[in-house]
């Protein structure tokens, strides 16, 4: 059987030479839909809504945590894993913002328990709490990408804002803090 | 701390630096328009003008690169960026590789080393028809122009910090600071922008409309060189991650990963195309796509990097606006050229034909093979979109890749071999049975024995063992039938192979390497993680580690502790091992850095967790056996990838006959 150099020489086949310009037109307009929705803003699907339910262990006390503990006040609520390298850069942001008394609850997302209990004594434990999501099933329901992911979460258990990426000074003060100066001059009690 | 005192006369360097950026520009402009309209009126000297061009173009970005370098030198840190990626206690050498440690740098980097490689494509194409010449230097011209405008409009690295001053800079991320870091981003640049020469190539040919015969020829070398540097730079960055990140795994998977593997795996599929279409000018309409796609995929990593529209390990920083940008300067290159390719394509025709057994079609089973691996990363990396665009939530991870990449590089492998043993355009099948029967065997039998000489190996390490082994006596076999065949004797035969064949060889028992490592390393390492005080040992992977003292010392820009270990083994001491916990004074990160024991056949490696209270320590040990030859493979392959480049042909006007690929 003798086979032929090249197709597009010969008629018919000259169909796929525009296959590699259909393909990539494709891909534009993925990349494009990924850019329109920037992934650092909230899908609109979860604006508003409630935090998923969920019941999860804790990692740093022998309680079940459950979407109580995202109420009563505002609070962030930190994606983090010890195999996210970008997490161990946020890290020390995290523990500035608690310290400023920003009340931070994290999501062990896909990790070992005692490799996270190592990162956190190691490294400083920003956290109020942390829920263990070992087969990442709550970040699922969350639509997380990867860690780590941050969400503002208001006193009604409500998610207010997302952030893709690591947080830092830039991001506070141009998303997180207008929206907190906003509801604190409607109630400050539960405003950090 | 005190204000670093800077003349302020010195500060001027940031002024030269950003007018040369403008000049660049310029030049590129110029460059990219005018000498080409010389082609197409056929005026040669509006055309003479492309060479110098490229090099005013290549001065001007030199003098920006030296610009900034000299800002971190003077620690200027009124230049945003300086202030952003450095410190004034951080050590010289970090100073200035701080100069692509962070987004604008490391564009002006890419952006310095496109200059220099369309100004050496100016000085090395003497012997290439001056119009080509002109239209490969305008493509590149093109693509500088994209580069220099996304630099000067959205992310100047010497933008001013005023009216605001910093009184001290915030720091190298200290994840950063590392030597290997400081050549990983050069090494990949090198390799991203060198794929662009064989874009341009491609492209011009598609511009005149027909590709000279020699095209191929003239690509090759660019696109080897390209190769070597994107293998060793893909090589340093797992490097990086396994010594520096403090977790001892060598790939994640990561998009930013596989964003340098991708245009890798094109580039390879590149290779052996180009190879086809120099000996018997075939694939021609392939060859020019597979150097589109190699190009356009090394932007689209750009993409990946710098839009945010994946979050990654090296995601610090992005930001949509010059995710939009790229994105819009991605559809104009990759775009436009699959556009002109659809539209040129369908002249370029193949001259004669092969047959169904011949290296041709073993070549294209590579290609295919290759560009299927590449579609498979493109797949997983872009899924997260995918998945959000049609609301599938699958989480994408390793699991997945080995799926594919295993069977795939299984696959290649295969078809690596008959494919080198078979002439071009026809092959008999019974001498190739011939030669395969009696390697089959030998290899399945060594390879047996020799998956089972560390441990006990599950069959897909087995195969993979057998197959890397395979590979490898096929190669030791051809060399030697093919010195035979000089008929001069073994010693004079072997000199008389060319430099190109032995550096295939090379190359693709590079590859054989890199499967043994990855197969051993997989099945065989020991990870533990341990609680230890001074006095205390563990044993892993048939090695004692006794903790002796700890201790605490200052380094120029950070703090530590420091434990000292000593490794024993069968009572006979091995070695001593430091590892250090450090704390950054600018930025207060604490920082592992793991000690390392590395030998060819294993790697042993201590990090110190976190403080238990009292002396105790958690300690990570792991053994990790082979776990080097991974990127001794890909140093074998860029070897083999430059011994090929010095092969004489490529230096003579007229292809030897050395027959190799």
């Amino acid at each position: 059987m003798r086979c032929n150099a090249r197709r597009p020489g010969q008629r018919g086949a000259s169909l796929w030479i525009f296959l590699p310009l259909i393909a990539f037109v494709a891909l534009a307009i993925l990349l494009a839909s990924g850019l329109g929705r920037d992934p650092e803003l909230l899908p609109s699907a979860l604006a508003g809504k409630p935090v998923p339910d969920f019941s999860l262990p804790s990692l740093v006390s022998e309680r079940t945590l459950s979407n109580q503990d995202l109420t009563g006040r505002w609070q962030l609520l930190n994606v983090w894993a010890t195999w996210c390298p970008t997490c161990h850069i946020e890290h020390p942001y995290l523990l500035e913002l608690a310290a400023r008394g920003v009340p931070i609850v994290g999501l062990n997302y896909k990790d070992e328990d005692p490799a996270a209990r190592d990162y956190l004594a190691e490294l400083g434990n920003p956290f109020t709490e942390v829920i263990v999501d070992k087969d990442g099933q709550l970040g699922l329901d969350l639509g997380v990408y990867g860690a780590p992911e941050t969400f503002l979460i208001n006193p009604q258990g409500e998610i207010v804002l997302r952030q893709v990426g690591d947080m830092n000074e830039r991001v506070w003060q141009e998303k997180f803090a207008p929206v907190l100066e906003k509801a604190g001059q409607q109630n400050a009690e539960t405003v950090p | 701390m005190m204000r670093p005192h800077i003349c302020r006369r010195k500060m001027v360097a940031a002024e030269i630096g950003h007018l040369s950026l403008w000049v660049a520009l310029a030049a590129a402009l110029v460059l990219a328009i005018f000498p080409l309209i010389g082609v197409y009126r056929q005026v040669i000297g509006w055309q003479r003008y492309a060479r110098p061009l490229a090099w005013l173009q290549w001065l001007a970005l030199t003098l920006a690169i030296l610009c900034l370098g000299y800002s971190f030198y003077i620690n200027d840190f009124s230049l945003t960026y300086v202030a952003n990626h450095s410190n004034s206690e951080l050590p010289l050498g970090y100073r200035l590789s701080a100069i692509w440690g962070g987004h604008e740098g490391s564009l002006l980097l890419w952006a310095w080393m496109l200059g220099g490689w369309s100004a050496l494509v100016g000085l090395f194409s003497r012997k290439v028809p001056l119009p080509m010449v002109v239209r490969v230097l305008s493509v590149m011209g093109m693509i500088a122009v994209g580069f220099l405008a996304f630099m000067l409009f959205t992310s100047n690295p010497f933008d001013r910090t005023l009216p605001w001053f910093v009184i001290d800079g915030a720091d190298l991320n200290p994840l950063l600071q590392d030597p290997g870091l400081i050549i990983h981003p050069p090494m990949l640049y090198m390799g991203y922008v060198g794929f662009s020469v064989a874009f341009a190539f491609a492209v011009a040919g598609l511009m005149a409309g027909d590709l000279d015969p020699a095209w191929a020829r003239w690509a090759r070398p660019w696109t080897t060189v390209a190769w070597c540097f994107l293998t060793v730079g893909i090589a340093l960055g797992s490097w990086w991650a396994y010594y520096e990140l403090g977790w001892g795994g060598w790939w994640f998977w990561d998009p930013v990963e596989n964003a340098s593997l991708m245009p890798w795996l094109a580039g390879t599929a590149l290779i052996h195309s180009l190879a086809v279409s120099e000996k018997r000018n075939l694939f021609r309409a392939w060859t020019v796509l597979l150097a589109i796609v190699a190009f356009s995929l090394s932007l689209l990593g750009t993409f990946l990097v710098r839009s945010g529209v994946l979050t990654s390990v090296h995601a610090f920083a992005n930001d949509p606006s010059r995710g939009a940008f790229i994105l819009v300067f991605l559809v104009v290159v990759a775009g436009g050229a699959l556009t002109l390719f659809a539209s040129r394509a369908g002249r370029l025709k193949g001259e004669g034909g092969f047959k169904m057994l011949s290296r041709e079609s073993f070549l294209l089973g590579n290609n295919l093979l290759l560009l299927t691996a590449t579609f498979v990363v493109l797949l997983g990396t872009l899924f997260p979109l995918l998945g959000e665009a049609l609301d599938v939530k699958i989480s994408i991870r390793s699991p997945y890749f080995n799926a594919f990449f295993v069977p795939l590089a299984l696959a290649l492998i295969v078809v690596m071999v008959p494919g080198m043993f078979s002439n071009w355009k026809r092959q008999a099948g019974h001498p190739l049975v011939r030669r395969l029967v009696w390697l089959a065997p030998v290899a399945l039998v060594v390879g047996f024995f020799a998956a089972r000489l560390p441990g006990d190996m599950p069959w897909v390490g087995t195969l993979a063992v057998m197959l890397a082994l395979f590979l490898v006596f096929a190669h030791l076999d051809d060399i030697v039938r093919r010195a035979l065949s000089y008929n001069r004797g073994l010693g004079a035969g072997l000199r008389k192979l060319g430099r190109a064949y032995y550096g295939m060889v090379l190359a693709h028992c590079g590859l054989a390497v890199l499967i043994a490592g990855v197969t051993v390393v997989s099945f065989h390492e020991v990870e533990r993680d341990v609680r230890m005080a001074p006095g205390d040992s563990a044993e892993v992977g048939g090695y004692r580690f006794e903790f002796d003292t700890l201790s605490a010392y200052k380094g120029p820009n950070f703090d530590a502790r420091r434990g000292h270990f000593l490794v024993s083994r069968d009572g006979e001491a091995v070695t001593e091992m430091n590892p250090e916990k450090r704390t950054y004074r600018a930025g207060g990160q604490v920082m592992t850095e793991a000690a390392i024991d590395g030998r060819l056949m294993r790697d042993l490696y201590v990090a110190l967790g976190e403080p238990l209270g009292g002396d105790a320590w958690a300690v990570r040990i792991y053994y990790k056996p082979m776990v080097r030859w991974i990127w001794l493979a890909a140093l074998i392959m860029a070897l083999g990838g430059a011994l090929a480049l010095s092969d004489p042909r490529y230096r003579k006007k007229l292809g030897g006959t050395a027959d190799a690929l």
